[in-house]
């Protein structure tokens, strides 16, 4: 068994080498059916180790090699199998399965195939290693595994200049990111003495009253550590902060944003933290903290999806938004129920980014949802899909009864924040109301704006307004099941009464005195609660109608009755412009005088430059002292056996 | 008296002489088969000094020993492959006829003469193995008697080399009278008795060193190299580069660690000026150079200064590392040699940087040799030449000699550029007139081994370095 789970880890790298290293020879064809076959497969044996590990609860790790072993610190190649894993394993691997078959499709008229698919499969494979991480330091190998291929893939069209900046950027405001993260493992080390997983979380609850002390600052530690580790989830799952690079991001081909940028890496974030619970356990502020940005951002990515017009921009709000959700999940430590939105999410983000592509792919890549418009006829299988995964992502569903992938996952966390009866969740319950509805309206927005009303593409562009192949189409069709079922089925076990037995040693949550996990408390909330979501979710729907469908000058009224607000979100809160001024001028004002005071006015002047013309003088100078007469020659041997003499005797005289 | 250890050289020298017979009956015709019978009796007389006893012959005026036998190898590897590559290699060009019967048979008695001096154990064996070196080898520079550059410049080595000699008999003259011994050994006992030399002593040891360093060409007595490299016919100059040197250092190394051993105050730090001076000249002056046989020459003060770096450092470590850069430098000289003998255009010898323009295009292979031999000149790992200045500097910096070692590893970095140069001519430059192809077998063979040997140094070092190290260990030991 311990076989098939390695190679269900290893077999995105094969298919990554093979196209990347000999896509020349195997072709087009062969790059995409080498790699699209071992990504099926990896899917399916990743299932087959959900049902082993995760059902039956199994857990395991298996260990490959030692890797670094300097002084006491150690760290090892080892795969870590629980039930955490393997649910990434089987997120990750099916939506990547899905992509890869759907981007042969999307991908057809590029000149660089086997480099896509090899990207592609790599950054699979990263993510495997990320999730099945067996230490702290095997995990940042895998996440920096992952955002390089980010880079790489934003980066695809590399003869655009704004998906090079794109790219740049995402790398750089992860650094940011990857920065507290690598401080946070540092830390680790030095409080815990080690960054293997077993021996941290053992010990966790031993040093709750650790300090750190850090130029004068006295710092309680676990706190500390996991403020910095936090740091790191920000940046790669787009906090508020940290976020500005995901939109930019959607610069890189669609099914790179359904796979990276919506359902896998982006989430590493999320997975971090419940895969770190107990040690966040032990920091309750750092919680808080969480609890209060995740908040904040679902509903600042909401209100800024409201005004968007970049179909993929809208879909990479709505990421951001839900990935709050998860945050505000995870810091009322209600981890179960994170990952439970995380696995949903996955499905019908993916699904949702993957059918946008395919309105872009009908519309001769137009993402401007201001010349789409009245393509439902035309694309009948598309809008469907794209149907199915806007009710999943709004939560439509009649509580008590049944409903789409959302309605489980997102109520369950807004009743998550309602149970906590503390303040941040408080907070997190009024913000995600207000997000749902929002997200409502801007899923709808989007549907009507995309498939209704009157065609306002040119007549070119509509004639050749045609539906995807199949081979993109089933993978659309595989998403939208589980955008469906994913929650009805999953709910039991990841959220439900006994979920402890399924999450087994893999997440931890301290319980309360009466013994109640924030679960359990979950389970108890009012049925308004449980209600209010899918109230609020048909009023965003209906106010989508009305604003674009039955009135459509409604919305330009609104937008000059709010002009300012409207600008204040159109503009995405100005991030990106403060930012700028903050650090983005500065640094380049600084690198400026390095480069032109201090390199080339001071370093190249006296070093480089200095010195070869120094050189040549002496050169020179030493080649006029070869003057070819022999007299010449023999007063220098004369003068220097005296001069020596000379220097001797004064050294001796001295 | 015992002349066991002795045996290789009177091989060499009754050849020698029943050579120069064969010779002068038969003509210049017979040069070609000379150099053959000249290359397989060096050989012959390297395998007889492995089977000889060591130690020492004629009362002590003689030993056999690991240094010598260190040196010699290098000595007969370096004339046999100079000897074997200068044969039927005239110059038209000079308007000069066939190659001269002379010319091997000189070789071998310079060769006689180097490795006399290398087992010297006495002032006057020392000087007698010099100079029958060095008689042999002015009348090499000079052999093309008819040519006006080789007539100059042996003329100009005659001249200047005649002035060192004097300086080194004056050397020993005061040595003898301050010691009042020629015996390496007695010698070294009456200076170890002495305690702090004195200054007589000190003024012999100086002027003996301005004949040695004449020898080996450091500076401030390197100014002949130049022009006797560019005189003398390219072959000659090849043969000037190798052996000789190799010879010249294994002796400067003897005589200033065996008899002068406790002297090390009086003639380290002179050491450590001719090094750095040597180094400094050699990096600046190569820079100006366009006729590559003079480059040679300036390359050559550089690393002969670079291997007196290890002697300065006065330790067994040093010996060992101007032993190990000596053997390594022999090899790059020879790879290097080789591809100049091999740079003719037209049946004309050509010799300017220039004419290097483009050879990875018409030369692949012999350029490829070129560029990982200039590699290694520079001291690029991992090549040969990167660990010899590594140890060598290793060496000065563990006696204490940091500015002497920084000078090094800074005139390095400045010889790097005409090295570089080179290599930038031959890889990035468009081709002029090709150059004549393909290269003479000989050659190739030479350039060949000696590019692998540089090249697998790093996988194999032990033949050089074991061997160097237990040279030096013996020396100590005495």
């Amino acid at each position: 068994m311990n076989a098939l789970y390695v190679i269900a880890i290893f077999l995105p790298l094969i298919g990554a080498l093979s196209a990347g290293l000999f896509g020349r020879s195997l072709g087009d064809r062969g790059s995409q059916l080498v790699t699209c076959s071992a990504l099926i497969l990896a899917a399916v044996l990743s299932v087959i180790a959900f049902i082993d590990v995760g059902l039956g609860h199994n857990p395991r790790s298996v260990e490959l090699m030692r890797w670094i072993e300097s002084g006491n610190f150690e760290a090892g190649w080892a795969l870590r199998f629980d039930t955490l894993s393997v649910v990434m394993m089987c997120v990750v691997t099916i939506v990547s399965a899905c992509v890869h078959v759907y981007s042969v499709g999307y991908m057809s008229h590029d000149h660089s195939k086997p480099r896509f698919m090899a990207y592609l499969s790599l950054f699979t494979f990263a993510m495997l290693m990320l999730v099945t991480a067996d230490n702290l330091v095997q995990m940042f190998f895998g996440w920096e595994g992952v955002g390089v291929c980010s880079y790489l893939l934003i980066g695809f069209w590399y003869d655009r200049p704004s998906a090079n900046a794109a790219a740049m950027k995402a790398f750089i405001v992860n650094r940011v990111g990857d920065f507290g993260f690598a401080l946070g493992i540092f830390g680790i080390f030095l409080l815990f003495d080690t960054v293997s997983f077993d021996t941290i979380f053992g010990a966790a609850a031993q040093f709750t009253d650790a300090r750190i002390h850090f130029l004068g600052l006295d710092l309680d530690a676990i706190e500390t550590l996991c403020f910095l580790l936090f740091i790191g989830a920000m940046g790669k799952s787009a906090q508020l902060g940290l976020h500005t690079w995901l939109p930019d991001a959607m610069e890189g081909p669609t099914p790179v944003s359904a796979l990276i940028h919506a359902a896998t890496m982006v989430t590493a974030g999320v997975f971090m933290v419940c895969r770190l619970s107990p040690i966040f356990e032990y920091a309750p502020n750092v919680l808080a903290f969480v609890t209060i940005v995740g908040a904040a951002t679902a509903f600042f990515a909401a209100t800024v999806g409201l005004t968007q017009f970049d179909i993929k921009r809208v879909i990479a709000y709505s990421t951001c938004s839900q990935l709050g959700y998860m945050f505000f999940a995870a810091g009322l430590s209600a981890y179960p129920a994170a990952m439970f939105h995380l696995t949903t999410h996955a499905f019908f983000k993916a699904l949702l980014f993957l059918g946008a592509g395919a309105v872009i792919h009908a519309m001769s890549d137009e993402q401007d949802m201001r010349k789409m418009g009245g393509i439902r006829g035309h694309i009948k299988q598309t809008y469907i899909l794209m149907w199915i995964g806007s009710l999943a992502l709004a939560g439509v569903g009649i509580p008590g009864v049944i409903g789409f992938a959302g309605f489980y996952s997102k109520d369950m966390i807004l009743e998550v924040a309602y149970g906590a009866h503390t303040i941040p969740g408080f907070i997190a319950f009024t913000l995600g109301i207000a997000a749902a509805l929002m997200t409502a309206f801007y899923s709808w927005r989007l549907i009507f704006m995309t498939f209704h009303g009157a065609p306002r593409a040119d007549e070119k562009v509509m004639a050749h307004v045609h539906e995807s192949p199949p081979i993109m189409l089933w993978p659309l069709y595989v998403l939208a099941l589980g955008a469906v079922i994913s929650g009805v089925a999953l709910y039991g076990p990841f959220v439900g009464h006994h979920f402890q037995e399924f999450w087994g040693d893999s997440i931890v949550i301290l319980a309360n005195v009466q013994g109640e996990t924030i679960i359990d408390k979950a389970h108890h909330v009012p049925f308004w609660v449980k209600a209010l979501p899918v109230v609020v979710t048909a009023l965003g729907i209906y106010l989508a109608w009305r604003f674009y469908i039955k009135q459509t000058d409604l919305p330009a009224k609104t937008v000059a009755a709010f002009e300012g607000l409207h600008a204040f979100f159109f503009n995405k809160w100005y991030f990106d412009e403060a930012y700028d001024f903050l650090f983005v001028r500065p640094a380049k004002w600084l690198g400026r005088q390095l480069w032109q005071r201090g390199d080339i006015g001071v370093i190249d002047r006296f070093g480089p430059d200095g010195i070869s013309s120094m050189a040549k003088r002496v050169a020179d100078r030493a080649s006029k002292l070869q003057s070819g007469y022999v007299y010449h020659y023999a007063f220098a041997m004369l003068i220097g056996v005296v001069a020596l003499v000379a220097w001797r005797i004064i050294q001796e005289g001295a | 008296m015992q002349a066991a250890p002795m045996l290789p050289e009177i091989l060499l020298a009754i050849a020698g002489m029943v050579l120069l017979m064969v010779g002068v009956f038969v003509g210049d015709k017979s040069a070609k088969p000379l150099t053959y019978v000249v290359a397989a009796a060096l050989f012959a007389a390297l395998a007889l000094g492995w089977t000889t006893p060591h130690g020492d012959a004629f009362g002590g005026l003689f030993v056999a020993d690991k240094l010598a036998y260190f040196a010699k190898a290098l000595i007969v590897i370096g004339a046999a492959a100079t000897v074997l590559m200068a044969a039927g290699r005239a110059t038209p060009s000079d308007g000069s006829g066939p190659m001269r019967f002379e010319q091997p048979v000189l070789m071998l008695f310079a060769s006689v003469g180097m490795m006399l001096m290398v087992s010297a154990n006495d002032l006057m064996s020392l000087y007698v193995g010099l100079e029958l070196q060095s008689l042999a080898l002015y009348v090499l520079a000079a052999i093309r008697r008819d040519s006006l550059r080789a007539t100059e410049a042996g003329l100009k080595y005659f001249v200047l080399g005649a002035l060192s000699s004097g300086m080194l008999l004056y050397g020993a003259g005061m040595i003898y009278g301050f010691t009042g011994a020629t015996n390496f050994d007695r010698i070294a006992a009456s200076v170890t008795a002495m305690g702090t030399p004195s200054l007589g002593l000190v003024v012999g040891i100086v002027f003996l060193m301005a004949g040695l360093a004449f020898k080996v060409s450091a500076a401030p007595f390197h100014m002949w190299t130049p022009d006797v490299y560019e005189g003398a016919d390219t072959p000659i100059t090849a043969f000037f580069a190798a052996a000789p040197k190799a010879a010249a250092l294994a002796l400067f190394a003897r005589v200033m660690t065996d008899p002068l051993g406790d002297a090390a105050s009086a003639w380290g730090q002179i050491v450590a000026m001719i090094a750095g001076l040597s180094v400094i000249v050699g990096a600046f002056g190569a820079l100006a150079q366009r006729n590559i046989k003079r480059l040679m020459a300036y390359s050559s003060i550089g690393h002969v200064g670079f291997a007196l770096i290890g002697l300065a450092a006065a330790s067994e470590n040093g010996v060992r590392s101007l032993l190990i850069y000596s053997a390594i430098y022999l090899f790059m000289n020879l790879a290097a040699f080789a591809f100049i003998l091999a740079m003719r255009r037209d049946e004309h010898a050509v010799e300017t940087i220039d004419d290097l323009a483009g050879a990875s295009q018409t030369h692949p292979y012999m350029a490829l040799a070129l560029a990982a031999v200039l590699f290694s000149m520079a001291g690029i790992p991992p090549l040969a030449g990167f660990f010899a200045k590594l140890y060598v500097l290793s060496a000065a910096v563990d006696s204490g000699l940091y500015v002497l070692a920084v000078v090094g590893v800074l005139a390095s970095v400045i010889s790097c550029f005409y090295y570089l140069r080179l290599i930038k001519l031959m890889y990035f430059d468009a081709p002029r007139d090709a150059m004549d192809s393909p290269m003479p077998r000989d050659l190739g063979l030479v350039l060949g081994v000696a590019t692998a040997i540089i090249l697998v140094f790093i996988l194999i070092p032990s033949p050089i370095v074991a061997t160097a190290t237990a040279a030096a260990q013996e020396l100590f030991q005495r």
